[in-house]
């Protein structure tokens, strides 16, 4: 996956709250490969006259910032594929469905939590002043908005750790291969009844 | 020395803790790992880094989400259905995993066939990549959707790095009304708390009303867990689920069985275990639900009406209730009771189960269906109970297609759709736009609901009709 240090983009607003992984990207496209690309799949059946996406004035955009539960509903991960293919690397929310955002830190797509009044005061911003840029400083954990204020973003230190490093975690956890073993030795005394017997 | 209490959910994790970093992520391991169609992504990774399937023996295939309901014949005509379905064949045959596949006696949705043949357990870590894994914490076991790239992890090293999540209590005592159900109860906590009111939580469902139900019911209870964005929902194991188990296919048989039950018995919460957040409700202040809205967290009794955004003080909120009602075709005031549907859909990991099947058919026996509606069993040996009992025939008698087993309607990519713009009473787990196939308007309720609203061809309140318990020997012989 892409590493993420810092970013300097057009960010979208999306005063949409709960929006599902369904509209993402719509489970017609599930079955196709990544290799052709996914990005043509997002937001596929909204893609209608005054969707923000679609607005000449936020062409470039490469942050999106939305209402609460933001990724909410199936785990499939063509959901941040479809993101990621359009161009996005960063998604501010209030919330997020947990899932949607284990997937994007696998996929070098940040998520950046902020609280509700904060996040919904940056969308009045960037309605505002449409297409203007955000900076977002992963080491530091800040983004700054069109107001020029840097916001700072709690994140799990393993998740920002493999984020800038672009890290593969089964290579990772692969260090971790005795424990492992050992695990599965005491596990097989202790229950055996875990592996079926059929 | 006095160990320190711990809830279900903390006894499951600290038992499957391989490594903690400093940070405190923990590694842990994963007892269970069920693939689907949709599965074809991790396989690559795992083909592409040259990886091999760890623990084949704990990993399961299962045809599910792309086989069609209206015939079992190969091929299958759409051809990338077909491949979908093929190519699930040929990766669990490739690294020698047991594939449950479209002609297989056990074959259904991966989250009715593990528990009906004895994989779930309690105690287990089980995850699948599907966000509905969350049913079988009605087990005791912990279970929860996870991503593509995390499925290529668990087939590599059959362990998965998380985060301890937060926990949360759900209680609910109190006896509930006639017709009131898992899914109306369920349907109420996500009103209660909202679509993410459980994020980051996992959930454990308590109180007198949750062990009054059957297996089926807490697996409808514990699907839905989701759909109020927790990551997992569990219900302490005790003699309903012991007695579930017993004599099933993979359950671990004669000795072993006592063992492990007597080890099952540990992990109910110890009394003075506490969670991060209590959450009570009372089930007699229970009716039967319908959803207006595009999230399950607009659930509302079905003699509700639909809610004005006009009372909503905030400008973005009452928009997007606005945006909801628009794509709902649904005005503010309206009786939900007046609301005329197009079709319904009884099925899904959420109510597909016999008991479901009972309670759809009680209702609609003697009755006929004045709109189109499709049923589709949760697997092969539901489909068959429910013949043995005559259950296909009350509904093809009533005018309902009797379907194959799959997921058909609720996730719409075996190409049972709903059409554009039409309503659909649906027995399922989502109401997002587009969910059941493109400007398709859902209306999430129970299997009598949905049975009621095809014999009246509304939304209607099931309490309002005469039904009578069904004595399925009867229609068995019939």
């Amino acid at each position: 996956m892409d590493a993420f240090v810092t970013l300097t983009a057009p960010a979208v607003p999306l005063d949409i709250a709960n929006i599902d992984t369904d509209q993402l990207l719509p489970a017609r496209f599930l079955k196709k490969p990544r290799s052709a690309g996914y990005g043509n799949f997002l937001f596929r059946d909204e893609r209608k006259p005054g969707f923000p996406l679609d607005d000449p004035a936020y062409a470039g955009a490469r942050v999106l910032v939305t209402d609460r539960n933001f990724g909410c509903g199936s785990s499939r991960e063509g959901a941040v594929y479809a993101l990621v293919d359009g161009g996005f690397r960063c998604v501010v929310a209030p919330s997020f469905g947990d899932i949607f955002a284990a997937n994007a830190a696998k996929n070098g797509l940040l998520t950046v939590t902020l609280p509700e009044e904060t996040v919904a005061a940056l969308r009045r911003q960037l309605q505002e002043a449409p297409g203007a840029a955000v900076t977002v400083d992963l080491p530091a954990q800040t983004l700054t908005g069109p107001d020029g204020r840097p916001l700072s973003f709690a994140i799990d230190p393993f998740k920002k750790e493999c984020l800038i490093a672009g890290l593969d975690d089964v290579a990772l956890t692969l260090r971790h291969q005795d424990a492992i073993d050992a695990f599965d030795r005491a596990d097989a005394g202790a229950r055996p009844w875990v592996v079926p017997a059929a | 020395m006095t160990a320190q209490p711990r809830s279900l959910f903390e006894k499951v994790w600290d038992a499957h803790v391989v490594a903690t970093r400093p940070d405190g992520q923990a590694l842990l391991a994963i007892d269970r790992h069920f693939l689907h169609e949709g599965s074809f992504h991790a396989f690559g990774m795992i083909d592409h880094a040259g990886r091999k399937v760890r623990r084949p023996e704990l990993t399961f295939a299962v045809a599910d989400h792309y086989v069609p309901s209206h015939s079992r014949a190969r091929p299958i005509a759409d051809p990338e259905i077909a491949n979908m379905v093929t190519m699930l064949e040929a990766n669990a045959g490739r690294h020698g995993l047991r594939h449950f596949g479209l002609h297989d006696p056990a074959q259904g949705i991966v989250h009715v066939l593990a528990p009906e043949q004895g994989l779930t357990l309690p105690g287990l870590t089980i995850v699948c990549g599907d966000s509905h894994t969350s049913t079988h914490g009605a087990f005791g076991a912990l279970a929860f959707g996870i991503g593509a790239t995390e499925v290529s992890h668990v087939l590599a090293t059959q362990t998965l790095w998380q985060r301890r999540p937060k926990t949360m209590r759900i209680t609910v005592d109190g006896t509930p009304g006639p017709h009131v159900t898992a899914k109306d109860l369920i349907l109420a906590v996500i009103a209660a708390i909202g679509a993410d009111g459980a994020a980051g939580h996992v959930v454990e469902y308590a109180g007198s009303a949750i062990r009054a139900l059957s297996m089926e019911g807490r697996l409808t209870v514990c699907n839905m867990s989701i759909e109020a964005g927790a990551r997992a929902g569990m219900i302490a194991p005790d003699d309903t689920t012991f007695a579930w188990i017993e004599g099933r296919r993979y359950a671990p048989k004669g000795a072993l069985f006592d063992r492990a039950v007597a080890h099952w018995r540990t992990l109910a919460s110890d009394a003075e275990a506490t969670f991060d957040h209590e959450v009570r409700l009372d089930a007699a202040d229970l009716a039967p639900a319908v959803t207006w809205g595009t999230s399950p967290e607009t659930a509302v009794p079905v003699t509700a009406a639909v809610p004005d955004p006009g009372a909503e003080a905030d400008p973005v909120r009452a928009g997007q209730m606005r945006k909801m009602l628009d794509y709902m075709g649904l005005a503010p005031g309206m009786k939900l009771e007046e609301v005329a549907i197009d079709r319904v859909f009884i099925g899904s990991c959420t109510n597909a189960r016999l008991e479901d099947l009972r309670a759809a058919a009680a209702v609609l026996r003697g009755r006929r269906a004045v709109v189109p509606g499709l049923v589709v069993p949760g697997s092969v040996p539901v489909r068959r109970q429910a013949e043995a009992e005559g259950l296909d025939r009350v509904f093809t008698d009533a005018g309902l297609e009797w379907g194959e087993p799959g997921c058909s309607m609720c996730v719409g990519i075996n190409g049972d759709l709903v059409p554009a713009g039409e309503r659909c009473a649906s027995t399922t787990n989502r109401n997002f736009p587009g969910r059941q196939g493109p400007n398709a308007r859902t209306h999430l309720m129970s299997p009598a609901m949905a049975a009621a609203a095809a014999a009246t061809g509304r939304l209607t309140d099931v309490r309002t009709l005469d039904v009578r318990a069904l004595d399925v020997r009867k229609l068995g012989a019939s």
